[in-house]
């Protein structure tokens, strides 16, 4: 669509504390409304790439262009308003386990400022999108791997971001649950959603066949 | 509008919420900030009493001043100008033959016959409107002035001393007020700090989907507000009932003294100004307490 990309990454190498490089001189351009695999091998430094991508991490050099915006030199009272037109799924889940499913998705509204029916009613939707409308009153902890990781996705997409970035969202799936969401990460992507989507999965990237990025020891080989 | 009400009563229910979580520590600490603010509190109120009682006792301070050997309506004179004085409430003139016979009459008719002539001098005995010691070594001085004055006596001691001890008391009261006040800030910056420790998770994942830190901040601001308030209330009560108690005991010692003294506590406005403090102290010591959770996240 537009002359610049999306996402532009340029020469980004990460180190963390200690020496360890994550990532070593990695350069990609990503559309507006494409839908990217990122693979392989554990370690390789997927988590690291999509964590820069959001500003959870800067990059140790290069930079990293997101809507125009230069992530590595963000200032920490923008990142909140930068962080919310992002739907982030992370491998570790992070959610919370002190309060309700339907709580849990609700905050990416409250934070917004989207509160009372309007908020419930977007909380719904998301729940019934990810099969889980019937489990909203239930502790995240009762939930089984699956379950978590939909709704997980739930959180992700409540507030209808522009871009998703999902660290392995199909990890604790068997196949028919990984079939189910990839399902809807097209149909988010159908109506313009970026994705970003990192995965072990070669069989599911084969079917789905999008654009295959894929890191080796910090490297991108392809 | 409905938004903005909606989100600071969000926050008040997230403080609620804290407060159900742990009721039994937060009523504790409560009554640890009442005993805080209880201390200056009363000691204040303790020193407004005193001054008052102070002050309705009356005290007997006089300027005395013996003449030399003048003439007694060379005396009379200056007499008869330091009445006009705005600061003078009364002056009596003693003369020499006064004195003599107020000898007397006191029974001491014997030496006062043994004496080959009268040795007494004209004396003034001003007594002022107002006994501080300022006003008393003013007038002293003025009359001192006077040629005919050999001798001025002014008993200012007491006043001073008295003087001297409220404004200790005052000055204790501001001490007590500014160790107790950062202890407050202190006491409610720890309850905030463990919270915080509970709720990491959550301030993390909040932060990940886009919390400002003012959004984090809230709650934990309200609580501590809230904390400040409820210790600031019971460090009042705690005053209140202090008087109460001793009510009794002041009124039949004020009887003792053939007077009626009555206890008085906090006005209005120093109430307020009390619950006012233990409030912002509270919202201080949480602010300081996030402030502290939110650099170290990064
Ligand atoms: N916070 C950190 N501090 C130090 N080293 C880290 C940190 N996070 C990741 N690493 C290291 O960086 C490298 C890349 O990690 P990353 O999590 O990006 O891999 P990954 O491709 O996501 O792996 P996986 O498929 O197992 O999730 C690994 O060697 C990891 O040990
Ligand atoms: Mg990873």
């Amino acid at each position: 669509m537009s002359a610049q990309p999306l996402i532009e990454i340029s020469e980004v190498t990460k180190r963390y504390p200690g020496g360890h490089e994550a990532l070593s001189n990695i350069s990609l351009g990503i559309e507006q409304g494409e839908m990217v695999f990122l693979t392989g091998h554990s370690g390789a430094g997927k988590s690291t790439l999509l964590k820069l991508i959001a500003a959870i991490e800067r990059p140790t050099s290069g930079h990293i262009i997101v809507n125009g915006q230069n992530v590595g030199r963000m200032k920490r009272p923008a990142l909140p308003f930068f962080r919310r037109n992002i739907g982030l799924i992370f491998q570790d889940h992070k959610l919370l386990y002190d309060r309700s499913v339907f709580d849990n998705v609700l905050m990416p509204l409250h934070i917004q400022g989207v509160i009372g029916n309007d908020a419930a009613r977007r909380v719904r939707a998301a729940l019934d999108k990810v099969g889980l409308l019937n489990k909203e009153r239930a502790r995240p902890i009762t939930l089984s791997g699956g379950e978590q990781q939909r709704l997980c996705i739930a959180r992700a997409i409540v507030s209808r971001p522009a871009l998703v970035l999902a660290d392995e969202p199909t990890a604790n799936l068997d196949d028919a649950y990984a079939r189910d969401i990839m399902d809807m990460f097209r149909a988010f992507n159908e109506v313009g959603v970026t994705l970003i989507i990192s995965t072990h999965d070669q069989d599911l990237i084969g079917r789905y066949g999008g654009r295959k990025v894929t890191l080796a020891y910090g490297k991108q080989v392809s | 509008m409905k938004a903005w009400l909606a989100h600071h009563l969000h926050s008040l229910k997230i403080a609620a919420e804290q407060f159900r979580a742990a009721p039994v520590a937060t009523l504790f600490t409560i009554l640890v900030i009442g005993v805080a603010v209880s201390l200056p509190a009363g000691l204040y109120v303790l020193l407004g009493n005193l001054e008052r009682a102070a002050g309705g006792v009356k005290p007997q301070a006089e300027v005395t001043a013996f003449f030399k050997e003048v003439d007694e309506a060379k005396a009379r004179a200056l007499a008869g100008s330091l009445k006009k004085h705005d600061d003078v409430a009364e002056v009596r003139f003693v003369s020499k033959s006064d004195g003599i016979k107020r000898l007397e009459s006191a029974g001491l008719a014997e030496v006062a016959a043994g004496l080959p002539e009268n040795p007494l001098p004209h004396t003034l005995i001003v007594t002022p409107r107002e006994a501080t010691p300022a006003i008393l070594e003013s007038l002293a001085a003025r009359i001192k002035d006077n040629p005919d004055v050999e001798r001025v006596l002014v008993d200012t001691d007491w006043i001073k001393r008295l003087a001297a001890l409220m404004q200790l008391g005052r000055d204790l009261v501001g001490m007590l007020i500014v160790v107790l006040g950062v202890a407050l800030a202190a006491i409610t910056a720890n309850t905030i700090r463990l919270q915080i420790y509970a709720q990491e998770d959550a301030i993390e994942v909040a932060r990940l989907i886009g919390a400002t830190d003012r959004f984090i901040r809230r709650p934990f601001l309200y609580f501590g507000g809230i904390q400040g308030l409820a210790g600031g209330l019971a460090g009042w009560a705690l005053v209140i009932a202090g008087g109460r108690l001793l009510e009794a005991s002041v009124a039949q010692v004020a009887a003792a003294y053939g007077s009626h003294f009555h206890l008085a506590g906090l006005s209005l406005p120093e109430s307020g100004l009390l619950l006012l403090l233990s409030t912002a102290l509270g919202w201080l010591g949480a602010y300081f307490a996030v402030g502290r959770a939110l650099r170290q996240g990064g």
